[in-house]
This record gives structure tokens, sequence and C-alpha cells, in this order.
């Protein structure tokens, strides 16, 4: 057992532990912080920025992703405020340039609750949907379950991409997890109750 | 031969200077922007001329690293006289031996001239790109033939080493970098001294220590032209902070797009592990020190400290989230210092002369002196080291000669995709870390552009938004995407097709990602943005409302009347 710090989240104190993330510590004292890419099994990637919270700390305010800065003691974390809101806002917005106005899952709810109109930036940028926010957590997750990973990242910068690696296709043991923690249901499930049950390498080969 | 004692190392410095027979030395510059034009071949037909006159035992041709004014390469300096030549080219080389060298007659169509003048100046120090200058970091340059670690021994060099590890405890090393308040130069400021003792202080061991090389950005040459010329002070930097912080693995990380640099680096390695400044038992102490030279892949984001590391742990150069110091937690999640190419530089002059003579130079808050590339529409282009307060300004019309062709100058974009634009008006802003963070940009400071009414500052914003959006790693939304929109927005003002709602979103994008992007990749790159914004709005404006581009340089909105450039009649 650690030791234990005391911060404040939104006018509510919390104890936790020292060691435990805004996010974690947020979650025990209930209050919601909403994510994209964090996943409770996988280290914290610091990639979609959607949990960004306002900290104060010595009398100044900054902007942290939650799921990666540390609980310290005598910090001061708002999760929503209009400043807040604003940052959630444009990053969904921003979000759906490469994922498309037609979207499921995790980033259909956000995009409703921080009334994001996700057409404001993808009007401006005319490419091909392809419902990917590269949130990474497919890939993580797959590393995780194969110990090795069927997918991985392609490119740099504007030219990311998810990719199947062919010669490692065979790893795919099609668990599934990959499915599960898709944020925008881009994965379709291989025994989904959707017919045709494409496969992630399918998917991701552009087959399906 | 292994040194074994701060004596040894005298008694071998004293014999180096009394087997110097030569009396003269011709240095020539043959750093990177000379040996493309042909500085190498200069050398050799010097050398071969010094062959036939058979001079070989009084004079040395040195092959020297970066001398300071590109512009007017190859240049070469013969000492002691101090006499600079520019513009030399192989055949010069019999007129340079027989004159000069012989008869001790000046080459005048090789000498500068002062562009008012019109006279011509046979001592370097008396030009005035370099009269304007405090050289502390590349006066050596010229004393020293990169690939000799004897050169190097001969002015005093690895002297610091020996008094930071037989005279100082560690400690009293940290005391003495905080004392004189060095500040990191690769552009966040953050006080060198704080971050060894926090490393220092840290737990978990190994530790690591970190040169960083990895200079990506367009338009900067300082780390390269350092390293290329200089490999051993780094190195001697690099051993001294290894001492204070007790790390015994050091890391110099030099992208792959500088070969020589490189090559200069790992030489320099064999050769202090030679002489027993890295390896086993150094110098006697007892102590032992490894150095280890990567080679990077050359991504502009794998100048952020974490993505660095990433790289060095053989890793995909992405940067990490960094709310832990990574002095605390850094590579192989290990307490972890890293340091710019510069500032390594300073450590042995901090140790040799003390915290109190660094701080007597520079501002109340920068101390010491500031390297950068000055390039752009200026008459001097070449690598610039003022002392910190100098006002760019000074840098541009003192140093720097002016403006090309006597054209207004309408901004200084300091600092490459980090930095930002300077408008005209605002050039008495001193070389300062916080003066320039108050001014809009950061003092990542690597380079200084020079801008003249011909340029467009939207289509310059517009250069560093398509380069950014391929060398930003890819991995954070604000990050990737907000570039992806920046880029379509500016070319569609670049192109005419810019809306009145334009202006408002660049600003709105580039807000977001200063705030959330993950790292300061993100964070910073929106400088350019955000001061081309706030000091050449009209710009902006004039391309979107009036479709016209006031410097007559984007394509599509110059028209049939409108003439090409400013320069025609």
């Amino acid at each position: 057992m650690g030791k234990i710090v005391t911060l404040k989240i939104d006018d509510k104190e919390v104890k936790t532990e020292e060691g435990m993330t805004i996010l974690e510590a947020a979650k025990q004292a209930g209050v919601e912080i909403p994510t994209l890419c964090y996943h409770e099994g996988l280290d914290p990637y610091g990639a979609c920025r959607i949990c960004s919270v306002e900290i104060e700390k010595r009398g100044r305010s900054r902007i942290v992703a939650a799921c990666c800065y540390p609980a310290e003691e005598g910090l001061k974390v708002i999760t929503r405020s209009p400043r807040i809101d604003k940052i959630r806002k444009t990053i969904i917005q921003l979000a759906a340039v490469t994922a498309g106005e037609d979207v499921a899952g995790e980033m259909r709810a956000l995009a409703s609750e921080y009334n994001a109109d996700l057409s404001r930036f993808r009007s401006r940028v005319p490419m091909e949907p392809i419902k990917c926010i590269l949130c990474g957590l497919c890939v993580r997750r797959c590393i995780e379950a194969n110990w090795d990973s069927a997918i991985g990242f392609e490119g740099r910068g504007v030219n990311r991409r998810v990719v199947l690696f062919p010669e490692k296709a065979g790893i795919c043991s099609t668990c599934n997890y990959c499915y599960v923690v898709c944020p925008t249901g881009r994965i379709s499930s291989a025994y989904g109750p959707d017919p045709p049950f494409p496969f992630i390498d399918d998917v991701l080969a552009g087959r399906k | 031969m292994k040194v074994m004692s701060p004596e040894e190392l005298e008694k071998f410095r004293r014999g180096l200077l009394a087997r110097r027979k030569h009396k003269r030395v011709i240095a020539v510059c043959v750093g990177t922007g000379c040996v493309a034009l042909r500085a190498q071949k200069v050398a050799e037909a010097i050398k071969d001329d010094v062959k036939k006159h058979g001079l070989e035992g009084r004079i040395e041709v040195r092959k020297t690293g970066c001398l300071g004014l590109c512009e007017l390469g190859p240049m070469l300096i013969i000492y002691p006289d101090e006499i600079p030549y520019f513009r030399v080219k192989p055949e010069d080389a019999s007129e340079i031996i027989s004159k000069t060298i012989m008869k001790r007659k000046l080459v005048e169509r090789l000498l500068y001239k002062d562009t008012i003048t019109g006279e011509t100046v046979s001592k370097i120090k008396e030009i005035p790109f370099y009269k304007y200058q405090l050289r502390l970091l590349l006066e050596n340059n010229a004393k020293i033939d990169p690939r000799k670690i004897e050169d190097y021994i001969a002015i005093g060099g690895y002297s610091a080493l020996a008094k930071a590890m037989f005279e100082l405890t560690p400690e009293q090393v940290i005391e003495e970098v905080k004392e004189s308040n060095l500040r990191g130069r690769g552009g966040g400021g953050f006080p060198t001294g704080r971050k060894w003792e926090t490393c220092r202080n840290a737990l978990g061991k190994p530790k690591y220590a970190i040169v960083n090389c990895s200079e990506g950005d367009p338009a900067a040459f300082k780390d390269r032209a350092l390293m290329e010329a200089n490999p051993h002070a780094i190195l001697e930097g690099l051993i001294i902070g290894m001492y204070a912080m007790e790390v015994s693995n050091g890391f110099v990380y030099v992208r792959n797009e500088y070969p020589l640099a490189a090559e200069h680096m790992e030489l320099a390695v064999k050769q202090a592990e030679k002489m027993g400044f890295l390896g086993e038992d150094i110098m006697g102490s007892g102590l032992s020190f490894r150095v280890e030279v990567h080679r990077g892949a050359g991504m502009f984001v794998s100048g952020e400290s974490t993505a660095l590391m990433s790289g060095i742990e053989g890793k995909t150069g992405e940067p990490r989230p960094k709310y832990i110091h990574t002095a605390v937690r850094g590579l192989y999640e290990k307490p972890t210092d890293l340091n710019n190419v510069e500032t390594w530089m300073n450590i042995p002059l901090i140790i040799s002369n003390g915290a109190g003579w660094f701080k007597s130079i520079g501002t109340e808050g920068s101390k010491g002196t500031k390297v950068f590339s000055l390039v752009g529409k200026v008459n001097n282009v070449g690598l610039v080291e003022v002392p910190m307060g100098t006002t760019l300004r000074d840098v541009v019309y003192n140093v720097g000669g002016g403006v090309q062709n006597d054209e207004r100058l309408k901004a200084v974009q300091v600092g490459g995709p980090g930095g930002g634009f300077v408008p005209e008006e605002m050039l008495n802003v001193p070389v300062d870390f916080d003066e320039m963070v108050k001014a809009g940009t950061s003092m990542v400071l690597g380079s200084v552009v020079v801008l003249d009414e011909d340029t467009c500052i939207v289509d310059l914003t517009r250069y560093f938004a398509d380069f950014l959006s391929e060398e930003s790693c890819g991995k954070c939304i604000p990050c990737r995407e907000g570039l992806r929109v920046l880029l379509k927005v500016l070319n569609d003002v670049y192109e005419g097709k810019g809306k009145e709602e334009d202006i408002e979103m660049i600003d709105d994008i580039a807000e977001i990602m200063k705030e959330a992007s993950l790292c300061a990749l993100g964070s910073t790159v929106v400088n350019p943005v955000l001061t081309s914004l706030k000091y050449f709005r009209d710009d902006y404006e004039a391309h979107i409302k009036l479709k016209r581009c006031p410097a007559k340089v984007c394509k599509k909105l110059r028209g049939e009347n409108q003439k090409w450039g400013r320069s025609l009649p």
C-alpha cells in the first residue's frame, strides 16, 4: 500500500493512493471523465486528449490529460468548465475528420453530449472517412492478447494509419478484443450479430 | 597512450605545444556548407602547393569545422596573421602560397570588401560580421581539426574535466552549474543545474545522460556545425555532467542526416577512450564512464526528449506523456538527463572559468551566449554567436550586414516551426529566454530567418504547416488532425479560396493544439500561426477579402497585371 494523497476533484475531496492517475482517482470518487483511447487493462497512452482537465498547482492553471497525470497531494482538478468543454468539443470535431460523421460507439455519445458539429472541419477537408480516430486501442489490445501484433501503425503525421501486417496475419486468433475496444465501431466482430461478419484483417486490408 | 592523472594531461599538453614546429597555419573550413562549394578540393590544392614548395614542416594546412561566414564560402584563415580569404577556389591555392605565405603580401581579390566603404579588410576580427559577435563556443573552431584530439588538448581541452574530477566534488560541480544560471539551449530554457540536481537525487540506477543533436528545424544548422567542428568540447561537457550526476552511461543522439557530425563524434569517442577520458578508471580516478553514439532516423519529432528516448530504446520515435520529468523517469524508465549540444558545450567553459565569469555575460535572466544560424534575405548568411541581450535588430543589421539588396525588412522568423514571427517594429526584442516568450515566440532559436517585403507570411506559414503535417508523429488528435485542417485552410487562403470565417477557424485550432497536444511539438508549432495572425492579420485579410497577395507570391492571386516580385521595374 502506497502513500495516501488527498486532492480535490470538482470541489470533492478525494483520497487516493500515490501513483494513481487523476482519471483513476476520479473514477473512485464517482466523477466521470470521458475517454476514447483509455482502457483499464492497458498502459495510459495519452493520444485522444478527450480526458483533458484543468489543474491548479501553485496558483497556476494548466490543461493536462487525466489518464496520464499522477494524482498529487493538494492538487486541484476541474473536470468540467467552459474551457474544458470547448477543448473536448473541438477535439471531437477534429477526430471526425478521419472518422467521418457516421460513427458509432463512445464517439457518437460524446458528440451528442458536447454538441459537436462533426462536419465543421470535415466539410473543409474532403477525404474518405475511415471510421478510425487512431486511438491505438486495437493495436495495444492485440499486443496484449497475442504477445505480438497482427496490426500496427504505418506512416507518420497525417499519413498515420492502422494496418495489418500481412506476414503476421497468422497471429490473429479472432479473439475479438479489438472489436470490443474500438470506440468508433470501425471493427466489426467476427462472431457479431450483423452479417457479413468481416474479420479484422479483412477490414484492415480493405477487403470488406 | 592513456592519461592517468591531471598532471600527466598537463605534461602531455606541454609536450604537444613544444613539438609544434609549424610557424603558420592555414585553417580551411570544411564544414558541410563550404564542402558543398568544393572546400575539400581547396584544402587539397593548398596542401599540394605547400608540398610543392617544400613548406610542409613550417605550414600546417588544417581542415576545420564551420568558420562562420557561410555566405562567402569556401573560406580560410591564415594564422597567426588572422588573414581571412573568402570564395576561395582550388585555382587560387598557388597564389595564396606564393604571395601571402612566401612574400607576406595579400591577395586583394580574396579579401572581404566592406559593403559600405568598399575597402578591403585584412583581419578577421575587423570584419563587421565577426566584430559584433562574442564567439565563446565558436572561436575554437579555427584552432582545431575536429578529427584530432591532440588539437583539442593543445588548446586546454579536457582540463575542465580534470578540474571537475580532481578538484571538485560532484555536488560542487552541480552547484557551480546552478550558480552560473545556465539555461537549456534546446529551447525550453530550463535551468540546467536544477535539472542535473533532480537527476542526481532521483531514485533508480543506472542513470543516463544524453546529448540531443536531433536538430530538425528547416533553416537551423547550429547543432550540426558545433558537433562537426568541435566534438570533443561536447564530449567533455557530457563527461563532466556524468561525473556530477553519477551517471555511468551516456548517449549522443545524432540524426543520421548529419553524417559528418556523427562521424566526428564517433571518432571523438574512440579517441577519448584511447586517451583514457572514457572507459575504465578515468585519469586514474577509479571511475568508469561509457558513451555511445546513436544515429537517429532523423524525424523532426525525434528532437522531443521522450521521442528521442523511445528512439534509443529501439521503438518508434513517438513522444510519451511527460508529467513526470525525464530527469526522474526517462530512458528505460530510469532517471535521465538530456541536454542540447550547445548546453553541454557551455559546461567546460563554466567549470574552467567559473560561474562568476559566465554570469558576467548576458542579461538578468539569460546568461552566456547564444549560437544560431542567420539565414534568409540577409547579406551575411552564416553561423552566429552573440551574447544574450543582443537585440534582433543588432543581429540583422550589425552582424548580418542588413537586408539583401537594401530591401525593406518585413519580419524575422526565429526558431523555425516552434518559434514565431517578429515584425519589424518589434526588432528591439533582445535574444533572451523570457523576452522572446513575451514576444510570442519561444526561445527555440536555432535559426533567425530574415524576411523582406517580397515574402508572403501566409505562404510561409503554409509551408510550416505542410512540413509539420508530415513530421508530426500523428499520435495525438489535436496535433495530427489540427495540422491536417490547418494545412487545408491555409492552402485555400493561398489559392484565393479562403472564407471570412477561416481566420477564426485557424485561431480555434491553434488554441486547441497549444493547450491539449501531447508533447511540445504540438503545443509550440502553433507559434508561427499565432504570431502571423497577431502581427500580419492584414495579409490574411488581403488574401481572403481582396483576393490579393500583397507580396505577390501566392501564384493564383498574382493576377495578370501584377508583376512578379518587387525587384523588377
